[in-house]
């Protein structure tokens, strides 16, 4: 009994909604960081 | 039913942002990163300067079209601002919560930039002042400290890596902003056109729905809530306080005034740089480093900038906050001294890295501040605190260009060579790091006549 109250409930589609959430703010993100390494090459060029 | 006079929370009130059992945290920082990621755009608002400055004459700049350093007003006036409302709102924030907060942000942001649409149609300067610098200005102040609070008490065990995490969407935004404003601009553009009018308003749309995604999905804890297996310590560590202290009696402790001149100091001696770097690498290697070059300097800054915010944040969850701005004062003052030397060898390598790493210690010491703060005067106000402590960063933004540019023209016009005319900027900047050291080698914990259980109520 004990064991089983120590167990946290997990909310429903949680996975799913912490892919969700990070690739909103990620992609924007990954997006800007490709087009700044894009141009920080031209130092190396 | 409810009783008479009871009042339905609305769907921004704290209330309704409040998380069930079993949520996982880790979604909590995407919110904070989509309100970040949108407000970091001010980095970038240069793009839009030199199109601002031939709207009348397309090709170059005409009788009637505004001048670079009117332009120039724009950002300062929102930096100011943004000083000025994360003081002002910090208090109002701490009590309605943090979607009520990012949605006032959204709204006051992405409106800035439709009044600045406005502006730039009807042609009237005041117009862009009032929307981008004081509204869009509101819209930086509140959404920069609307998740700090949220994001300390969902990770008390890591505090500086999950604000550091928030803070790094601010030095990321520029790398979104910039290229996406170019390319809206492009689009927009016609032989007679400039195109800046319609960029805006789109920007305007998608940062206000951009913020109001983060204001949807943030949630803050129950009260009481910790995370598994997560202990809270017993008793204060030396300079980590289990107590709260309230923000009026916070901001008359010279801990805060330190603190103050601990970011002030810090972010002088980078934004400085930061708004020169371009031209200084031209400047300092004349021939070697191009226009082209340069601009990849620039980015490879922006890069480090972003990346020091989370990595020197989560680096003093480990060895303390005191000892990483040590790090920063001690290390930067050292880089400092050195830039000229390597200009002096023609080394672009050493030339480069030293300013990566200075430009990591400028973001590192954003992003580990709250964390600090929350050390120094407890979780309970850390936002209102977080708020007024920003002022440091409008003393810091209008300061710290100025002196780049004073010293560098001053020692032109008596006749330094343009290769040589930061040399002794560099050294001023390694002397406002050493009293930058000084206040932090001075902090010691807040008086425990300060705390909140000691205040008589």
């Amino acid at each position: 009994m004990s064991a089983q109250s120590s167990v946290r409930p997990v909310e429903r589609g949680v996975t799913v909604k912490l892919v969700l959430y990070w690739l909103i703010a990620g992609l924007p993100l990954a997006w800007g960081v490709a087009n700044t390494i894009g141009d920080a090459a031209k130092l190396f060029r | 039913m409810n009783s008479v006079g009871a009042r339905v929370p609305g769907v921004l009130d704290r209330e309704r942002t409040v998380a069930g059992p079993g949520f996982n945290r880790w979604l909590v920082p995407p919110a904070a990163l989509c309100v970040h990621l949108s407000i970091g755009q001010a980095y970038a608002f240069s793009v839009f300067n030199l199109p601002m400055s031939k709207l009348v004459g397309i090709t170059k700049s005409a009788p009637g079209d505004w001048k670079l350093t009117e332009l120039g007003w724009i950002f300062s006036i929102a930096i100011v601002l943004l000083g000025v409302s994360a003081a002002v709102a910090g208090t109002w924030l701490d009590r309605v919560g943090p979607r009520k907060a990012m949605f006032t942000a959204a709204c006051c942001f992405g409106g800035g930039f439709l009044v600045s649409a406005l502006g730039v149609y009807l042609h009237q300067l005041w117009l862009i002042y009032l929307g981008y610098g004081v509204l869009g200005g509101c819209g930086l102040g509140i959404g920069y400290i609307s998740p700090v609070k949220t994001l300390i008490t969902w990770f008390p065990d890591r505090p500086g890596m999950a604000t550091g995490l928030a803070i790094m969407g601010f030095g990321g935004g520029a790398m979104i902003a910039s290229p996406l404003s170019v390319r809206l601009m492009a689009a927009f553009s016609s032989p007679t056109h400039m195109g800046v009018a319609e960029t805006f308003l789109v920007l305007g749309v998608i940062y206000f729905c951009f913020m109001c995604v983060g204001a949807a999905i943030v949630r803050v804890p129950a009260e009481g809530w910790r995370p598994a297996g997560y202990v809270a310590p017993a008793q204060s560590a030396r300079m980590i306080t289990t107590e709260n202290v309230h923000v009026d009696i916070a901001i008359r402790t010279p801990q805060f005034w330190l603190l103050w001149w601990v970011l002030c100091l810090n972010v002088t001696a980078g934004i400085g740089v930061l708004g020169q770097a371009s031209a200084m690498a031209q400047e300092m290697f004349p021939g070697r480093i191009t226009a082209s070059a340069a601009a990849g300097f620039v980015g490879l800054l922006s890069l480090f900038n972003m990346a020091g915010r989370f990595f020197w944040a989560s680096t003093s969850d480990l060895i303390g906050r005191r000892a990483t701005y040590c790090v920063f004062f001690v290390l930067g003052m050292a880089l400092y001294a050195l830039v000229p030397s390597a200009a002096h060898m023609g080394s672009i390598a050493l030339f480069v890295a030293c300013f990566l790493v200075i430009i990591s210690m400028y973001g590192g010491g954003f992003s580990t501040i709250p964390a600090y703060l929350k050390d120094v005067f407890g979780v309970r106000y850390v936002g209102a605190i977080h708020g007024r402590l920003l002022t440091a960063w409008s003393a810091a933004g209008v300061f710290g260009p100025v002196l780049v540019n004073y010293i560098r023209q001053y020692q032109i016009d008596h006749g330094v060579a343009k290769a040589d005319a930061y040399t002794q900027t560099m050294y001023i900047m390694a002397g406002l790091l050493l009293i930058g050291l000084a206040c932090n080698v001075l902090m010691r914990p807040v008086s425990a006549r300060h705390h909140l259980a000691a205040q008589p109520t």
